[in-house]
């Protein structure tokens, strides 16, 4: 074991050289830039062999990545917010073309007004794309998503793109102590890249030419059929990480203290370790507390979590992003998971432009709902927004 | 070396079943680029005509592996798969066919940055001058005067001249060519594969439905904007810019076809043909393009290098 102390970005950095990627190619965005800056240095000093392609925008960065990886290259790519909304298009257009590519999603809000922090409606907006959508806890499982996102987007049952999210500023620029594995482990390990087709001369394929609309709706169909089986791969592929290199999270999902919680929070990211301590400390007041984190948002965990909650007596859902007009999206999509079980459910919206939310936050939280579902037997709130210290009388004037 | 057209292949690459127009210059050009560049090619193609002529999945009425993607980057998915071919040690081309909208307009960014990073790959602008896929609206490259269905009573920008703005990029290859003069085309083409790095080929690509013009006259329309001086043919390379010799004598204006000739056989030049001023407009970005030519014939690479 090699423990090394690094920040998220570098971990992330260290992955894809583990990886043997053979083209990067990206845009500076903050918090996503020391993460390039490192795999640049990688490449010129030598460490890296690939070929560092410097665009002129994010838009061109998931192009030239697609490019390449459509050609038979080992592709990555790393943006954030702006940038990643910049990328749609291509994002559709690299999942609709069945071509793996790994993308770090550095979660950051979007503006305006202009703000840097973490937020993650950047990575949440593109789970209708097709891309596979995983959200890191630590810096550890930043760099362990990276390996097995490329074992995963590459599994001929698989197929499809993926992106490693990792939270602004909280995971990217915070040191932490990272067990870097050995090249020859992760050589062992990862299996050379495979790919549904490559554009060479040789192959003399077309990508993308027009279809008749059944043959699009069928393409399409295929999408949905390689997300189901994906769900078995991310599990597989933890397992046997976890086997080579001692570190597994649960798959799709990872459940903290939720086995016999009578009360469990749905959410993800970084601050699900405060979380996971405000579980604690409910624990120690006698509530029976548990967490469940999504590590993947798409595929969604939906037998997993219908496992995990359907006999629970409250389901709370903390949604770092939100759909205006409708609730938070984890809400959202967990409420329909959970359709006819008759658990009580709430949704907060917290955190957004890295508004601090700490363990006591989620705690008390946590009791007030636990009050309101002894009082009233069942609860449905689909949106309680949990606004900044200062500005909590607005609630009262807005009314929601 | 002249080409002669009895040593080009005679293999077929517009495959029957493609979705082109009657007269159509793409499937003209497409055929040229196969000619000169053979087997050693992808070819990658934004949004425009040729990504619908190609016809449908799981067939393609084009003879060449095509990846298609998105409008507004042709050029940097090019570089992505130059790039991987480089990792993996082979010497394939890499040619990005794109329209004027795809290359003036929506695709300049990602052209400029890739020719910016001198990558290694032959761009070709299919200049039909004007969005013909979606129905004839103006592009930056339709000249003065036109009419298209954006544009009713005649465009009143002048052409972008992009070819110069090429130029201006220092990348080591720029060329203008036709489909009215293959052989010419297919020579510049072969030059732009044997140099590394950035090469911008600007393709005359006069579109009969676009155009209003009758289908037959497509070959003859595009060596009449050649001969009128309406589209002059040249190269720049690694600094030295040279009249191509379809166009040399056409430098003297004395020499030319008289524009209208080329004007009066196309339904879009109706209206310029009926007014002196907007005939002086279109005559005017004409003269443009030459003063630009002038001045890189005297100076070449010193007017970029101060």
């Amino acid at each position: 074991m090699t423990l090394k102390a690094l920040t998220g970005n570098h971990a992330v950095s260290e992955a894809v050289k583990l990886s043997r990627v053979k083209v990067i190619a990206a845009y500076p965005i903050t918090p996503q830039t020391t993460m390039v800056e490192r795999l640049a240095e990688m490449v010129d000093k030598g460490e890296l062999e690939a070929k560092m392609i410097r665009v002129e925008s994010e838009h061109s960065a998931l192009a030239t990545t697609f490019g390449a990886a459509a050609a038979g290259a080992r592709a990555f790519t790393a943006t954030s917010s702006h940038g990643l909304l910049y990328m749609h298009e291509v994002l559709w257009w690299a999942a609709g073309a069945r071509i793996p590519v790994v993308m770090a999603v550095a979660a950051r809000a979007i503006g305006p007004p202009w703000n840097i922090h973490v937020e993650h409606s950047d990575f949440i907006d593109q789970r209708d794309t097709g891309w596979l959508i995983s959200a890191a806890q630590e810096n550890q499982e930043a760099l362990d998503l990276t390996l097995q996102a490329f074992r995963i987007s590459e599994d001929p049952r698989v197929y499809l793109p993926m992106i490693v999210a990792l939270d602004g500023f909280i995971l990217t620029h915070t040191v932490a102590p990272v067990d870097v594995p050995s090249q020859e482990d992760v050589d062992r390990w990862l299996p050379p890249r495979r790919q549904p087709y490559m554009i060479t001369p040789e192959s003399n394929v077309v990508m993308g030419n027009i279809s008749s609309d059944e043959d699009y709706f069928m393409m399409r169909y295929s999408m949905q059929a390689a997300m189901q089986a994906a769900k078995q791969v991310i599990k597989e592929v933890d397992l046997e990480y976890g086997k080579t290199f001692g570190r597994s999270y649960g798959g799709l999902l990872e459940c903290y203290r939720c086995e016999d919680a009578d009360y469990t929070i749905v959410i993800t990211g970084s601050w699900s370790g405060d979380a996971k301590k405000a579980v604690d400390m409910l624990r120690e007041k006698g509530i029976r507390a548990g967490v469940a984190r999504i590590r993947f948002v798409r595929p969604w965990p939906e037998e997993d979590l219908k496992d995990r909650l359907a006999n629970k007596k409250g389901v709370i859902v903390f949604d770092r992003s939100v759909s205006f007009g409708s609730y938070g999206q984890l809400f959202t999509e967990t409420a329909a998971t959970l359709y006819g079980a008759g658990t009580s459910m709430r949704g907060v919206v917290a955190g957004l432009g890295g508004v601090d939310v700490r363990p006591e936050d989620f705690a008390s939280e946590v009791m007030n709902f636990v009050s309101r579902v002894e009082e009233s037997g069942r609860v449905y709130e689909p949106q309680k927004w949990m606004l900044p210290k200062k500005y909590e009388y607005v609630a009262k004037e807005v009314g929601i | 070396m002249p080409i002669r057209l009895a040593d080009l292949p005679r293999r077929r690459f517009g495959m029957p079943g493609n979705a082109a127009c009657p007269g159509c210059p793409e499937t003209m050009g497409l055929r040229y680029v196969k000619m000169a560049l053979g087997d050693n090619v992808v070819l990658v193609i934004p949004a425009g005509c040729s990504s619908v002529i190609q016809g449908m999945v799981p067939k393609s009425g084009i003879n060449f592996p095509i990846l298609n993607i998105v409008f507004a980057s042709a050029a940097s998915a090019a570089s992505g798969i130059k790039a991987a071919f480089e990792m993996s040690g082979k010497n394939y081309n890499v040619v990005v066919w794109a329209g004027d909208g795809g290359t003036a307009d929506i695709g300049f960014q990602s052209m400029s940055g890739a020719a910016e990073r001198n990558d290694d790959i032959i761009y070709i602008c299919v200049d039909n001058e004007a969005y013909m896929n979606t129905g004839i609206q103006r592009s930056g490259l339709t000249p003065y005067g036109a009419w298209t269905t954006t544009t009713y009573a005649g465009k009143t920008e002048k052409k972008k001249p992009l070819p110069f703005i090429m130029i201006a990029h220092n990348v080591p290859y720029v060329a203008t060519a036709t489909v009215g003069y293959p052989q010419d085309f297919i020579e510049k083409l072969r030059k732009a594969a044997s140099i590394r790095g950035f090469k911008y080929i600007h393709l005359h690509a006069p579109c009969p439905v676009g155009w209003r013009f009758d289908p037959g006259l497509t070959a003859k329309m595009a060596q009449l904007a050649v001969q009128t001086g309406a589209f002059p043919l040249f190269e720049y390379e690694n600094g030295k810019f040279s009249l191509s010799p379809y166009s040399g004598m056409y430098r003297n204006p004395q020499k030319r076809v008289p524009l209208v000739e080329y004007l009066k056989l196309q339904g879009r030049f109706q209206m310029v043909l009926k007014d002196p001023e907007k005939l002086k407009g279109l005559q005017e970005e004409i003269d443009d393009m030459w003063r630009w030519i002038e001045i890189l014939e005297k100076y070449g690479a010193a007017a970029l290098k101060r």
